[in-house]
C-alpha cells in the first residue's frame, strides 16, 4: 500500500466513523441548541431540569414501543405499517376488559385485560406473518391492509368512540414511577435491551442481518425463512401491544388511533437510527436515538413556545438528512452491492 | 482409486423435450472434472441432478458407494457434497465467521444467557481460509468490503469446513477480473491437493485446460466426448461443443 492510498484509506475510514455517529453529534446539537436558546431567551436550563428530562423521555418511549419491534422487521428487509393500529387496537381490548370488570377491578383483572390487549396484538402479528411468510405478500402492501383492518377492528369494537376506564392499578401503572424513572421509560428500556440482545446477540439475530441481505442464502443454510418472518412480524406487533396497554394505563381511556400520531416518528426513529430501506442494517441503539432526536424536537420546540406545528417540518427534514447521510456513506464506503 | 463419485446414465425428460440422455462419468479424489458445452448443452441440468435438486427420469448417483438418487437436496449436502453457485450465497453485511457458520452458529454462555461467539467463528474462518492461502486483511470487515476472490474463497472454505468432498462449482471465474481469476484457479489446485474432488461447470477455455483433470463436453444433452487435457486441444473442444463430432 503507499503513502497516498494508506491516506484515502485512513480518509475514509474517518469519514465512515463521522457518517456512523452522526446521529448521536446530530443529538448533542440539537440539544445544545436548546439549552443555549432557552439561557438566552429566559434566564434558565433547559436539559438540566428533571421535568423536562422525563417528558422527553416518556415522548420517547411512546415512540419507540412502536419503533423496537420495526427495527428487526426492517433490519430483515421488510416494513409494518399496522403497528399504529396494532397499538390502538390493543389499548381497546385492554380498556373494554377492564371497563367489563367495573372500577373495582383490581390488580388480577388489569393484569389479564393486559393480556387479553397483547393477544389482540399477537393476532395481528400472526395475520401479518402469514401473509408476508406464507403468501409472499410484499410486507408493505401486506401489512398496509392489516393497518386498515386493525384500525376498523378497534373503533368497530370501541364502538366508535374511546373506551374510558376507571381503575386506579392502570393509572398506578401509567403514571407511577420506579426509582424515580417513570414506568413508560422503564418498559420501553427494558424492552430495547432485550431487543438490543435478540438483534446482536442470538442467532435469530444473526438470521434477521442475513435475511435483509440475501434471503437465498439463508434458506441455503437450513434456516426455516417463513418461521423466521412469522416471529418477526409478531414480535412487531407485541412492541407495538405493549405500547397500547402503556397508552391505555397512562390516559385511563383506549383510543383506537393511539398509535397514529405515533407512527411516521417510529418509521423515522428506525432510518435517523440508521436502518435503510433495502434491509440489511440498523441497530436498536441508532432506533434509540432516532427516537430521542425527534422526542428532543417535539418537546424542544414546545418548551421554546413555538408552534408545536413546526415539529412535523423538523422531523421531516431530519428524515430526509438521515436517508442523504445513508446514501453518501454507499458513495463513499460501499464497495460492491 | 476408486471413484468418489460415479454418474451412471443419467436422464431428465421435462415434458417431451429430453434436456439430458444418458450421461455418465466418474469423479476421483482431488480429481478436477471439467463439465464444458454451451449454453442449454445441459451441464445445470447434470450438476442439479447431482445436487439433489432435480430428480433424474433414469440412471443413478453413486457417492461413496452409497446410491443418492432420490435424496433431497439437502440430504446430498449432509451426505458431502457441496454446490457453489455464482451469487455464492453469502450475506454481504456479515463478516467471514458469520459467513463461514450462517445457520449453525457458535454460541458461548453469558450470565446464563446464549450469546453468539463471534471471535471464535472469526478466529475459524481465518484458519480454514489460511489453508487455502488467503489472508483476509481485516476479519472483522463485512464480506461486501472483499474482492471477488476473496468471497469465493469464502464460500469455499464453508463447504470444506462442513466437511464437503465434493465442490460443484458454477462458473466461479465468469463475473471475475483477470487476476481474480487466477486466485480461483489456485484455490482449485489447493483443494485438489486436499482431496476434494470438483466438479467444474466452464466454458472457458483456458479455465478448462488450466484446472482440468478431465474432460467431460455435453452438447444437446449428451456426452460429446470425455478425455484428458493432454489428449486434446482448444479445437477439438469447440468442435464438440458445437456437436459437430462423435
Amino acid at each position: 500500500m503507499t503513502a497516498t492510498e494508506a491516506n484515502t484509506r485512513a480518509g475514509a475510514s474517518l469519514v465512515k466513523s463521522l457518517l456512523n455517529a452522526w446521529s448521536w453529534l446530530f443529538l448533542i446539537l440539537i440539544l445544545g441548541f436548546f439549552e443555549i436558546y432557552a439561557q438566552i431567551e429566559t434566564g434558565n436550563t433547559f436539559l438540566f431540569r428533571i421535568y423536562n428530562l422525563q417528558s422527553i423521555a416518556v415522548a420517547a418511549s411512546q415512540i419507540l414501543l412502536l419503533a423496537l419491534g420495526l427495527t428487526l422487521v426492517v433490519v430483515a428487509g421488510h416494513i409494518d405499517l399496522s403497528i399504529a393500529f396494532t397499538t390502538g387496537f390493543a389499548a381497546v381490548a385492554m380498556a373494554l376488559v377492564v371497563r367489563a370488570a367495573g372500577p373495582e377491578a383490581g390488580w388480577l383483572v388489569v393484569i389479564a385485560a393486559m393480556l387479553v390487549g397483547i393477544l389482540a396484538a399477537i393476532l395481528v402479528g400472526v395475520v401479518n406473518g402469514w401473509l408476508v411468510a406464507h403468501l409472499d405478500v410484499p410486507s408493505f402492501i401486506g401489512t398496509l391492509g392489516t393497518y386498515g383492518v386493525a384500525r376498523g377492528a378497534a373503533l368497530i369494537v370501541a364502538g366508535g368512540a374511546t373506551v374510558s376506564i376507571r381503575s386506579d392499578e392502570a393509572r398506578a401503572i401509567g403514571n407511577g414511577d420506579i426509582l424515580g424513572f417513570p414506568v413508560p421509560v422503564v418498559v420501553a428500556a427494558v424492552l430495547a435491551l432485550v431487543c438490543h440482545y435478540i438483534l446482536t446477540h442470538t442467532k435469530f439475530g444473526v438470521h434477521t442481518y442475513a435475511l435483509g441481505a440475501n434471503r437465498a442464502a439463508v434458506e441455503r443454510a437450513g434456516v426455516d425463512v417463513k418461521r423466521h418472518l412469522m416471529l418477526l412480524f409478531i414480535i412487531s406487533a407485541v412492541t407495538a401491544g405493549i405500547g397500547g396497554l402503556i397508552y391505555t394505563s397512562r390516559f385511563s381511556a383506549g383510543a383506537a388511533n393511539a398509535g397514529e400520531p405515533i407512527l411516521l416518528y417510529a418509521v423515522a426513529a428506525v432510518f435517523i437510527g440508521g436502518a435503510s430501506l433495502t434491509g440489511g442494517q440498523g441497530t436498536i441503539a441508532g432506533t434509540v436515538i432516532g427516537a430521542f432526536i425527534i422526542a428532543v424536537i417535539q418537546f424542544g420546540l414546545v418548551f421554546s413556545g413555538l408552534p408545536p406545528y413546526w415539529q412535523f417540518v423538523a422531523v421531516g427534514l431530519v428524515i430526509i438528512v438521515a436517508v442523504l447521510v445513508d446514501q453518501s456513506k454507499h458513495r463513499i464506503v460501499g464497495g460492491r452491492g | 482409486m476408486s471413484a468418489l463419485l460415479t454418474v451412471d446414465g443419467l436422464a431428465k425428460r421435462f415434458g417431451g423435450n429430453e434436456a439430458v440422455k444418458d450421461v455418465s462419468f466418474d469423479v476421483h479424489p482431488g480429481e478436477c472434472v471439467v463439465l464444458a458445452g454451451d449454453n442449454g448443452a445441459g451441464k445445470s441440468t447434470v450438476i442439479k441432478m447431482i445436487s439433489g435438486v432435480y430428480q433424474p427420469t433414469a440412471g443413478q448417483v453413486y457417492f461413496l458407494g452409497n446410491r443418492l438418487t432420490g435424496q433431497s437436496a439437502e440430504a446430498v449436502r449432509r451426505a458431502g457434497i457441496e454446490t457453489i453457485y455464482q451469487d455464492l450465497a453469502l450475506a454481504d453485511n456479515l463478516d467471514p465467521g458469520l459467513n463461514l457458520y450462517l445457520g449453525r452458529e457458535k454460541t458461548k454462555r453469558v450470565l446464563g444467557l446464549p450469546v453468539l461467539d463471534r471471535a471464535a467463528m472469526r478466529r475459524d474462518a481465518v484458519d480454514v481460509l489460511r489453508g487455502l492461502g488467503i489472508v483476509v486483511p481485516d476479519p472483522t470487515a463485512s464480506v461486501r468490503e472483499m474482492s471477488g476472490g476473496e468471497r469465493q474463497a469464502i464460500a469455499i472454505a464453508r463447504a470444506i469446513h462442513w466437511h464437503a468432498q465434493l465442490v460443484i462449482m458454477d462458473e466461479p471465474t465468469a463475473a471475475l477480473g483477470v487476476p481474480e481469476q487466477r486466485e480461483v484457479m489456485a484455490l482449485i489446485e489447493r483443494l485438489k491437493a486436499k482431496g476434494v474432488g470438483i466438479i467444474l461447470i466452464s466454458h472457458n477455455l483456458p479455465d478448462i485446460f488450466a484446472a482440468g483433470d478431465r474432460i467431460v463436453v455435453l452438447a444437446r444433452g449428451v456426452i460429446a466426448g470425455n478425455m484428458r487435457p493432454e489428449d486434446t486441444n482448444d479445437e477439438e473442444i469447440v468442435r464438440m461443443m458445437m456437436g459437430a463430432t462423435l
